[in-house]
């Protein structure tokens, strides 16, 4: 059997990137005459399974014990064994921290091969090929998987959601992880700015180095924000500027968000920053200069001062948003 | 400590999209009139090796290490004249596949030996894999720590704080390991002095060759390969708001917006 197996880290629920990670999973499996098989790690993994069971085939469910207090190093081992046991043709992981850190070694310890931030996935010739990002995002690349399993990250939210048929059996893993004395992730900090991840944000307002300080930040895009109920976001300069905290960065060297809308201010749009943003539904701008390059990727925008324009544009959304 | 920080000279990624080519049968960019620089994260990286040596890991040792052509030697110059202690290049060209370049990078660490701490960029400007700091820490049988921002001491070893989705995680350590490194506000790469970029000429540069570290055959691993490389067309027209005025722009912009958002 061509398993595909899915792994989650299951403190996110059933977000929109692991949706699209079934999603990605369930055609793939097709592709491959296989069947998904999910595994879901650390708290929250009983009730997400709830909501992947009609999606795969097997549900894995390894909570409690302790599972309660996942260790990076003792899931890379549980996954690495299960791989072991099922033998799979895919492993699919979403993009978060530790996903990314695991996937590369998993395929390392499986004589497989891995790639990153896949936003397309298809089997030619019976290999598995990933699509991504490449060059800062100035240029995509169809990358062949030459040796099996196939270990890869997906920029998930890019991915369609599976539909969803006959639940699948839950299973409890039946292990319990390794103990791990040398390398122990031993606190856990919670984001200062209380949003919800940018990377599953709706709406986004973000700003750039023509913000020109802290101040405006706070005082025109945050209340912009605001009025939308969306999130603030920045790019590297803004974020090295010190004007924003750096979790806020989107672009190659931090966040890919795919909103409903990015309304980009006073932003030029360099290729490191567009390519954090391709997924998003719409984009728009507001810049004073009309040939900055990020009016090449907005469905629509406002040639001017962002001082001018903000104020107004939120009294005037204050109004229709009500 | 003894800590090796590994290095990637890259195409500068700073490169307006309307200048970037790339070569479609070779599948690779063109270099044109840009120019080579260190990684970003690489620096990241070496600068976070520098802030321990100055503070909590004092007296450590700080080697360099690049696998790539000729030209790296300045990516391993500039990090001399950052103060980095020794510097090693293994003469290779430019290689996509990850696993090809953790195998040199990993037999150019054993060969030089003894590393208590291994630090590499969290991606690449490039082909930006993302892979080869995991690869590597597998390699030497090591455990791995991604996206790692600060380096400190704790009793028995170190604590590391890496960024995570939701925020940071504190991981303590108690062996060697490898550390990816991504940008932080302390970890912005310092400026070299003049005089040291002067005296970085005169440092010694280590270059080995792979027949040098005992590795044979053809640079591939034969483990993932560039299929085909392209620049994507946008269809997107941007559409300016319409208005005699700036206020008859806005109150057009806001309609869109509020369109977009589903508010009205």
């Amino acid at each position: 059997m061509n398993h595909t197996l899915v792994c989650l880290f299951a403190t996110a629920g059933f977000d929109k990137s692991a949706q699209g990670l079934l999603g990605a999973a369930e055609r793939l499996a097709a592709a491959t005459e296989g069947r998904v098989t999910a595994l879901l790690l650390g708290p929250g993994a009983g009730r997400l399974a709830q909501d992947i069971a009609p999606l795969a085939a097997t549900v894995l469910v390894a909570e409690g014990g302790a599972w309660s207090d996942p260790q990076p190093e003792a899931c890379l081992d549980a996954i690495t064994r299960v791989c072991r046991e099922i033998a799979p043709r895919a492993v699919l992981f979403s993009s978060d921290t530790w996903s990314q850190e695991m996937a590369p070694r998993l395929a390392h310890r499986l004589g497989g091969t891995a790639v990153g931030d896949a936003i397309a996935l298809e089997v030619r010739d019976g290999v598995i090929c990933a699509t991504r990002q490449v060059y800062g995002g100035k240029a995509q690349a169809v990358i062949a998987l030459r040796r099996s399993p196939g270990v890869a990250w997906l920029r998930a939210r890019s991915f369609a959601p599976a539909t969803p048929g006959a639940p699948g059996e839950i299973r409890d893993l039946g292990f319990e992880p390794g103990a791990v004395a040398h390398i122990r992730v031993v606190e856990r900090l919670a984001d200062a700015t209380g949003q919800v991840r940018l990377e599953d944000a709706r709406i986004i307002v973000a700003g750039g180095r023509g913000i020109g300080g802290a101040e405006p930040f706070q005082q025109e895009l945050a209340r912009l924000a605001e009025v939308l109920g969306g999130q603030i976001a920045a790019t590297r300069a803004a974020c090295d500027a010190g004007w924003v905290p750096a979790l806020l960065q989107v672009g190659t060297t931090g966040k890919k968000v795919a909103p409903e809308l990015y309304l980009a201010v006073a932003l030029s749009g360099a290729s490191q920053h567009t390519a954090g943003i391709s997924d998003a539904r719409n984009i728009a701008a507001i810049n004073t200069d009309p040939e900055a390059p990020i009016f090449k990727h907005c469905s629509f925008g406002l040639v001017g001062d962002y001082r001018q324009v903000v104020p107004l544009l939120r009294e005037r959304l204050a109004a229709l948003c009500k | 400590m003894n800590i090796l920080v590994c290095l990637k000279q890259i195409l500068d990624p700073e490169v307006p999209a309307r200048d970037f080519r790339i070569d479609p049968v070779r599948r690779q960019a063109e270099r044109g009139a840009a120019n080579l620089v260190t990684n970003i994260f690489c620096e990241n990286a070496l600068e976070t090796a520098l802030q321990f040596r100055d503070g909590p890991g004092v007296g450590s040792r700080i080697t360099v290490l690049t696998c790539g052509p000729a030209s790296a030697d300045d990516t391993l110059r500039k990090a001399i004249a950052m103060k980095a202690d020794a510097a090693v290049r293994i003469q290779e060209e430019a290689c996509p596949d990850p696993l090809a370049v953790a195998q040199v990078l990993a037999a150019a660490a054993r060969k030089l030996g003894g590393f208590d701490l291994i630090l590499v960029g969290r991606e690449a400007g490039d082909w930006g894999a993302g892979q080869v700091g995991g690869l590597l820490a597998e390699e030497l049988g090591l455990p791995c720590v991604a996206f790692v921002d600060r380096l400190e001491v704790c009793e028995g070893g170190l604590r590391v704080r890496r960024q995570t989705d939701t925020g940071a995680e504190v991981l303590e350590l108690r062996s060697a390991a490898v550390l990816t490194i991504t940008n932080d506000e302390h970890n912005v790469p310092r400026i070299p002095k003049i005089r040291d970029v002067m005296m970085s000429g005169r440092q010694p540069i280590t270059t080995w060759t792979r027949g040098d570290l005992g590795l044979e055959g053809p640079l591939a691993a034969g483990y993932s390969e560039v299929l085909e490389l392209f620049i994507p067309v946008s269809d997107r027209r941007c559409e300016f708001v319409a208005g005699e005025t700036l206020a008859e722009q806005v109150d057009a912009l806001a309609r869109r917006v509020a369109e977009v958002v589903g508010a009205v």
